[in-house]
């Protein structure tokens, strides 16, 4: 249960917004348990049910509603590509392609073999100015992994990202 | 302006100002000092008026006027940062979060204090994880040394400061949505008015301001508004941050006053087009731009609002994605009308319908196996989206799609079987992204 475990944290959360307001904790609440339990589930949604006094079908209308929120599981990492025009203008999505195919991965989505990553592709993450780039979702939040201005990252370079992240 | 002296950017000129020691050695927290125990709230927004400061979060309007909004003896009040910045080619707020933070509370501290406010929210974009980490560490060692809680320098101001993380959606930047969203709801617009000013979060009296606003209010508050002004144009005062995307030879944030020439932008801070290719086209405040073509006229227009709307276009947040010679129009179009479908909330039919149809077209389009009726359909249907929203980002999705057919027709066509000119058959590959 997230009250056993991250009772000062879920405390903290309550207390960033008024007594009466315990809704407001939803989205906090919902990247804690994201991260407590990888996905959320119906159990996780409910829980955070039960500590703000909001109905589960209200909280799982929540986690629909935003791309962050996932209800179902995938690999231990999120890999998210942008692929949105100011990095496609610099090249994103013939990069994109090579590093799906570098990962053996035929189209979004999929997870690799080792079940550490899931490859997804998203909207501007902002920071276009250093595309390609993409952010790693996973239990201690979302990290960004970005070109420099003047050099772009390569899908060899990318993949040894991937590399180091496993087994941490 | 001098490049060695930015307002915004000052971590370009001092190192380590993110450090809450150094930005204090150069004279941190002295104006929110100076607010809080020689101003009365009025003088404040008196202040931020004279100096004409505009919004930045894209519609420019001005800020101390929406400060003296607030419905009166209404209380408690809220500040709300919006801090969502997603509006593909815009890069600028997180910049100023993650190198010059203090500044930016500092800004919004001295707004709360206007606003006769005791709690700030900066809501931020859930990708931004990390910025808000730090954001929250700098927060922590405000409350430690005194400039947030309780009495405030021996007064009876107190004052709290939150982080609220927003979780992937476009939407959650129009304000009302974002209020929504802190309220724990779907990010969906509100119906206005109410405005914010009279009933904002939780109901109650708020002022939603964009992270770059606030973060020139120090400035003016230490400096006075005529300091201000010595900067920009008359009507739009002060510097601007410039996003440069696309295929611009150096990409990145540039600090420049309002009014600068495009020209000026382009190739004296930008570099110029990349590889040296020419200029087609330019998008002036990201994927809900009016697509430009660019000429000498557009090229010697400055960049101020006044000037950009007399262009028929927006400058917005600012967000500049360069389109060179080699592009096609209707490529691009594909990647923004996907953004605009993927970001709809739902919530009105022409909007949610609307988007679906237009990608569908122009993927058919760039696929090849289109005809010109269907570029036909395409101005059919985003016309039937204009004017019927229930809030901008419906209008958003139509307004580069509109621009684009009116001016670069051609490129539509030229995947069409029968639009093409014999000569030059052209076929794209469809994004990756979809
Ligand atoms: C679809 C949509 C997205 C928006 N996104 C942002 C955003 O990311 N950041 C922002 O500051 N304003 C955004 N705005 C504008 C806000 O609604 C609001 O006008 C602004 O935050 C007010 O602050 P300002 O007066 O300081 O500019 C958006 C508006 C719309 C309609
Ligand atoms: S115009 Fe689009 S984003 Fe705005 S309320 Fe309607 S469906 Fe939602
Ligand atoms: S378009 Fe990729 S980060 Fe903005």
């Amino acid at each position: 249960m997230l009250t056993d475990k991250y009772a000062s944290e879920i405390a903290e959360i309550l207390n960033r917004y008024p007594a009466e307001r315990r809704r407001s904790a939803v989205m906090p609440l919902l990247y804690l348990a994201q991260s407590a339990y990888g996905h959320l589930s119906k159990e996780a949604i409910d829980e955070v049910g039960a500590i703000t006094g909001v109905a589960p079908t209200d909280v799982a209308g929540v986690v629909g509603f935003y791309s962050l929120y996932h209800d179902h599981a995938a690999g231990k990492r999120r890999v998210q590509i942008c692929t949105d025009l100011p990095c496609a203008l610099r090249g994103a999505d013939a990069w994109a392609a090579e590093f799906l195919a570098r990962l053996n991965l035929k189209k979004w989505d999929e997870t690799t073999a080792d079940g550490e990553f899931t490859v997804e592709h998203v909207m501007c993450i902002g920071a276009c100015d250093k595309a390609p780039c993409f952010q790693v979702q996973d239990s201690t939040g979302i990290h960004f992994h970005e070109s420099q201005p003047d050099r772009a990252m390569t899908v060899d370079e990318a993949v040894g990202i991937l590399e180091g992240l496993k087994g941490k | 302006m001098d490049q060695g002296k930015h307002i915004l950017f000052r971590h370009r000129d001092i190192a380590n100002i993110r450090d809450l020691d150094v930005y204090l050695a150069h004279g941190g927290f002295e104006a929110f000092k100076k607010a809080v125990t020689t101003m009365t709230p009025q003088q404040v927004i008196d202040e931020v008026k004279n100096a004409g400061l505009r919004g930045r979060g894209g519609a420019g309007f001005p800020t101390g006027l929406k400060w003296s909004f607030l419905t009166k003896d209404s209380f408690p009040r809220y500040v709300v940062i919006n801090s969502d910045e997603s509006e593909p080619g815009t890069f600028k707020d997180r910049e100023i979060l993650t190198h010059n933070p203090f500044q930016f509370l500092e800004g919004a501290m001295i707004t709360a204090y206007a606003s006769q406010a005791n709690t700030i929210y900066n809501y931020v974009r859930g990708e931004y994880w990390d910025v808000v980490a730090g954001l929250e560490q700098c927060v922590a060692q405000l409350y430690e040394r005194g400039f947030l809680g309780e009495k405030l320098f021996g007064t009876e101001f107190k004052l709290d400061f939150y982080h609220h993380r927003g979780a992937g959606a476009y939407i959650c930047g129009e304000e009302s949505a974002l209020l929504e969203s802190i309220e724990g709801k779907l990010g969906q617009p509100r119906l206005k008015p109410p405005f914010p000013a009279d009933k904002g979060l939780y109901a109650k009296p708020t002022v939603v301001n964009n992270t770059e606003t606030v973060t020139n209010v120090p400035f003016i508050i230490q400096n006075g508004a005529a300091a201000y002004r010595q900067n920009g144009t008359e009507k739009s005062p002060g510097t601007k941050l410039f996003c440069l995307s696309g295929h611009i030879q150096k990409p990145g944030n540039v600090e420049l006053p309002l009014g600068v020439t495009l020209r000026e932008l382009i190739y004296t801070h930008g570099g110029g087009i990349r590889e040296g290719k020419g200029f087609k086209a330019v998008m002036l405040s990201g994927a809900s731009s009016v697509v430009l073509k660019v000429d000498d006229a557009l090229l010697d227009t400055p960049l101020d609002y006044e000037s950009v709307a007399a262009k028929g276009a927006m400058l917005g947040s600012a967000s500049v994605i360069v389109l060179d010679e080699t592009v096609d129009l209707s490529w691009v179009i594909l990647k923004t009308t996907r953004f605009f479908k993927h970001e709809s909330c739902g919530k009105c039919t022409p909007c949610r319908e609307g988007t679906y149809w237009m990608l569908s077209i122009l993927e058919r389009i760039n696929k090849g196996g289109a005809a010109k009726a269907d570029v036909e359909l395409l101005q059919n249907v985003a016309s039937q989206i204009q004017n019927k929203c229930l809030c901008p980002l419906g209008e958003f999705s139509v307004t580069p799609v509109l621009a684009s057919l009116k001016a670069f027709r051609g490129d539509f066509d030229a995947h069409t079987a029968d639009g093409a000119p014999k000569t030059a058959p052209k076929k794209a590959a469809v994004a990756a992204g979809d």
